[in-house]
């Protein structure tokens, strides 16, 4: 072929957001190129300006923000000259879309077959009834929706996350777009089902010869899919180029940074840390490296837990059965944790892994007693947690404390920091006032947040602090047990590393005990001593991190090793 | 879905129970003795009072009328008035009007009041949307019965554009002045509600995917946006039939509509314990039955919504 024209080309392109202080800049002066059939990543946390970027291309900025200089040009055409209705042309039918929360990019109120449906009308695609009703279970077929004729028929809310995400990819590429963006497509599933919905795309996509503009904030996943890669940083492109070399050799400190704490990557770089001991240096770039703390840590209190000292936390067949309601008078009970028993020892991490459902996260509560074990024990310190009297059961909360997965909705909005954090010791009336204000500037210092956000209220902060304050407050009354649901899920890799590091840290420093709970094999690595795979309600296999990791014994927990982003990349070293 | 309305409505028998019970003992512990006042000015000789107080129970204790007029409504006799009139009759002439003219008053509410929400909500900070939040703000402050007078004077008659008064029949044109009033309040909220809802629901990541895989404007703002902001519109009507039921006593009685607010309001005034009972207990009947049908419209408006048991 010769001098193969870009699809699309993006010119300086700069995008600005009106606020009451005037325009402020979330996009400036981004240029890249994306080639027929090619697959390139934007990469980069929250607010690094990629989904703006994503947005600005096909003109659907939200309410505030502007394209204020640049070009797109796609096929030769300025996008972002075009009018409202040239637009609606192109939307859908030349571009193609797969939105970033498939949880809330279906309209609940309308049923899958009508919303395939009128994406067909609108595209032109077919025009009678019959024609659009074949059409849309054709797409759904491709999308890997089985019995696609039913499915017409029922609501989002019907579907599970992984189904609606297939919906979304078969109404983006229903079309036969030339381009599709994909908006961080997965971020919101499990890891196998992640893995299972990109491989699904991927071959959709080069059997049809489609560009993909891939975003991203997990580089491993970047580099595992895309050709190229654009890292950009605070609204800037920081480095561009081929993937495997920019993860391989990253020029620029915020991209060196972003490999560093990728914890898809960092897994494979503890292995190679532990086999040879001297591959640490690219880790060293950037001054004092979360992740080499990290691998340190780790590995020290691996080490440092005895495991055959009595365990602080003991599940003995626990099993909660919950009864869900069906429309006429009867229930069906379901069981959500079926004869589940582990042993944690003091001082050490337990990892509960599973996809979302396994029943972990019931597990959990069922510690915490939010809920009531239907049968089997719980034994806390060797006490039955369920025989507990109200006035021990306090006492007993005192002294093992949750972090939940969602900093936003852990935290109440109308409580500024410092009453949040000292909530606790009032509630269990520890020491007086003076005190517990002094304990509560304690516990920020330890989680390394300024006194300053002491009188700030959780909306003024970022994600990563808010969650540093929910484990501050779990903290202020030295807890001697911390159950972590799903606590570093939702923060970005850089965040998530220096929580990680933290909470290996505390863990060192106070002999904590942690109950962690995640979906993400690759946190598991960097964080837990030993690790419980459930699926279905049931243990499906229990060892310590290294047997997990080097010789998984069931299917199921291998599949979870292979769905970690990027684990078979090889970083230069 | 059977379970639920079978359910729903074994709840309103309490209900039923309750509010003639409330309202029977608060018209008898209303001063005054309704013989006497049907006398007017002249003073009955006690033979007759007594005969009338036989007639009408009142000589019995407070139990027991309130038993012996539970036996007539299941036995579908809602009771007659002092005055001999039978209540079934009242309310078999009146009831229509007042349908007639809430249902004219809901329909005003909701047309206006969802269109001038939506055009306010997609223009956030327009001039449109500021005009309307202060006009809604100025009925929301004002007392029905003071919109219905400053009405009634500015329309019917200075301008004449309306007759001050309802005439017989209760003609359609007639009622469109008192219904206009009626609407007035509900709609203020409506707007404002339904402005909320299309702000919230434009948010939502589902209108971006609209827009992104190709939908033009045309279709998803009334398919998107306003299908999904009705949700919590029709599930406050229900809260607002209370304020309709209360603003057609009133504007009835303003715009002397014949209706069963107007028929109420005299009876209170009267002192006629069977009609009042009679027709609030109507009233709490259609209130309960409207508020189940509107439960259930919400059901098909939100799919998710499950009615469990």
């Amino acid at each position: 072929m010769t001098a193969l024209e870009p699809l699309l080309s993006v010119e300086d392109l700069q995008v600005a957001f009106k606020t009451q202080d005037g325009f402020v800049p979330a996009v400036r002066g981004v240029s890249f190129d994306v080639y027929p059939g090619e697959t390139i990543a934007i990469v980069g946390e929250s607010g690094s300006g990629k989904s703006t970027t994503a947005h600005a291309i096909i003109n659907l900025l939200p309410g505030s923000g502007r394209i204020t200089g640049g070009k797109v040009l796609f096929e030769g055409r300025d996008l972002s000259k075009l009018s409202r209705h040239e637009m609606e042309g192109v939307r859908g039918k030349e571009i193609g879309l797969v939105p970033q929360d498939p949880m809330n990019s279906l309209n609940p109120v309308h049923r899958i077959g009508f919303q395939v449906e009128e994406t067909i009308r609108a595209n032109g695609l077919a025009s009678s009834k019959r024609e659009v009703r074949k059409r849309a279970v054709e797409v759904l077929k491709e999308a890997g929706l089985a019995d696609a004729d039913q499915r017409l028929r029922q609501f989002p809310h019907e579907f599970s996350g992984g189904m609606r995400q297939r919906v979304l990819i078969g109404i983006g590429l229903s079309s036969h777009p030339k381009l599709l963006i994909a908006d961080e497509p997965t971020s919101a599933l499990d890891v196998t089902v992640q893995k299972k919905i990109l491989d699904h795309l991927e071959s959709l996509t080069a059997e049809r010869g489609t560009a993909v503009i891939f975003i991203t904030h997990d580089l491993g996943l970047a580099a595992e899919r895309a050709e190229n890669l654009v890292v950009m940083h605070r609204g800037k492109i920081v480095e561009s180029g081929p993937a495997r070399e920019i993860l391989q050799d990253p020029r620029h400190p915020y991209t060196q940074r972003l490999v560093a704490a990728a914890p898809s990557l960092a897994s494979k770089r503890i292995q190679s840390a532990v086999t040879s001991g001297a591959s640490l240096e690219s880790a060293e770039v950037e001054g004092a490296d979360a992740s080499f703390d990290l691998v340190s840590v780790a590995e020290r209190t691996a080490d440092t837990a005895v495991a055959d000292a009595p365990p602080v936390i003991e599940f003995r067949e626990a099993t909660k059965v919950f009864k869900i309601r069906t429309g006429g008078p009867r229930s069906i009970p379901f069981t959500a944790v079926d004869k589940v028993s582990f042993q944690v020892p003091r001082g050490s991490t337990m990892a509960l892994v599973g996809e979302s459902g396994s029943g972990k996260s019931t597990a959990a509560k069922l510690l915490l007693r939010l809920e009531d074990l239907t049968s089997g024990e719980i034994l806390v310190e060797g006490k039955n947690v369920a025989e507990l009297g109200k006035q021990e059961l306090l006492k007993l909360r005192s002294r093992m404390q949750p972090v939940f997965q969602d900093p936003y909705g852990s935290l109440d909005p109308l409580h500024n920091i410092g009453n949040t954090i000292g909530e606790p010791l009032a509630v269990h009336n520890v020491g007086d006032l003076k005190s517990r204000k002094a304990r509560v500037r304690e516990v920020l210092d330890q989680v390394a947040l300024p006194e300053t956000v002491l009188t700030r209220y959780p909306n003024e902060l970022s994600g990563g602090q808010r969650q540093r304050v929910a484990i501050a407050r779990a903290l202020a009354l030295k807890p001697e047990i911390v159950v972590l649901d799903e606590a570093v899920s939702a923060l970005d890799v850089l965040v998530q590393a220096q929580v990680l590091n933290l909470l290996a840290d505390l863990q060192a420093e106070l002999g904590l005990t942690y109950l962690f709970i995640t979906h993400d094999l690759a946190v598991v690595r960097v964080i837990a001593d030993y690790v419980t795979v459930m699926q279905k309600g049931m243990v499906v296999e229990q060892a310590t991190v290294d047997e997990v990791f080097e010789n998984p014994k069931t299917d199921y927990t291998r599949e979870l090793l292979a769905a970690i982003p990027g684990a078979g990349i090889q970083l230069g070293a | 879905m059977i379970w639920y309305i079978v359910r729903r409505l074994l709840q309103g028998i309490p209900v039923f129970f309750g509010s003639t019970f409330i309202i029977f003992s608060m018209v008898f512990l209303t001063p005054g003795n309704p013989v006497l006042r049907m006398f007017g000015d002249r003073t009955p000789a006690p033979e007759q009072i007594a005969a009338l107080e036989a007639k009408f129970h009142l000589d019995q204790p407070f139990l027991t009328r309130y038993f012996l007029y539970l036996g007539d409504i299941l036995q579908g006799n809602l009771g007659t008035t002092y005055a001999g009139q039978s209540v079934n009759e009242i309310l078999a002439r009146t009831f229509p009007t007042t349908l007639r003219l809430a249902l004219l008053a809901v329909v005003i509410q909701l047309a206006v009041g969802v269109l001038a929400g939506l055009i306010s909500g997609l223009r956030k900070g327009g001039l449109f949307d500021n005009v309307t939040l202060l006009v809604t703000l100025v009925i929301i402050s004002m007392p029905v019965f003071v919109l219905a007078f400053v009405a009634q004077w500015i329309f019917g008659i200075q301008l004449g554009w309306f007759r001050p008064t309802v005439g017989a029949g209760a003609p359609w044109s007639d009622l469109l002045l008192p219904a206009i009033v009626l609407a007035g309040l509900n709609m203020a909220y409506v707007v404002r509600l339904t402005r909320a809802s299309v702000i919230e629901t434009s948010q939502n990541d589902f209108v971006r995917m609209a827009y992104g895989k190709g939908l033009s404007r045309g279709r998803v703002i009334p398919v998107h946006i306003l299908r999904n902001s009705m949700i919590p519109v029709t599930t406050n009507l229900a809260a607002d039939f209370g304020i309709l039921i209360v603003g057609a006593t009133v504007t009835e009685g303003i715009f002397n509509v014949p209706g069963v607010g107007n028929e109420l309001f005299k009876a209170i005034n009267r002192g006629d314990t069977p009609e009042i009972v009679s027709i609030v207990t109507i009233l709490v009947i259609v209130y309960v039955l409207v508020n189940i049908a509107i439960d259930l419209l919400y059901g098909v408006l939100d799919p998710r919504i499950r009615y469990v048991k």
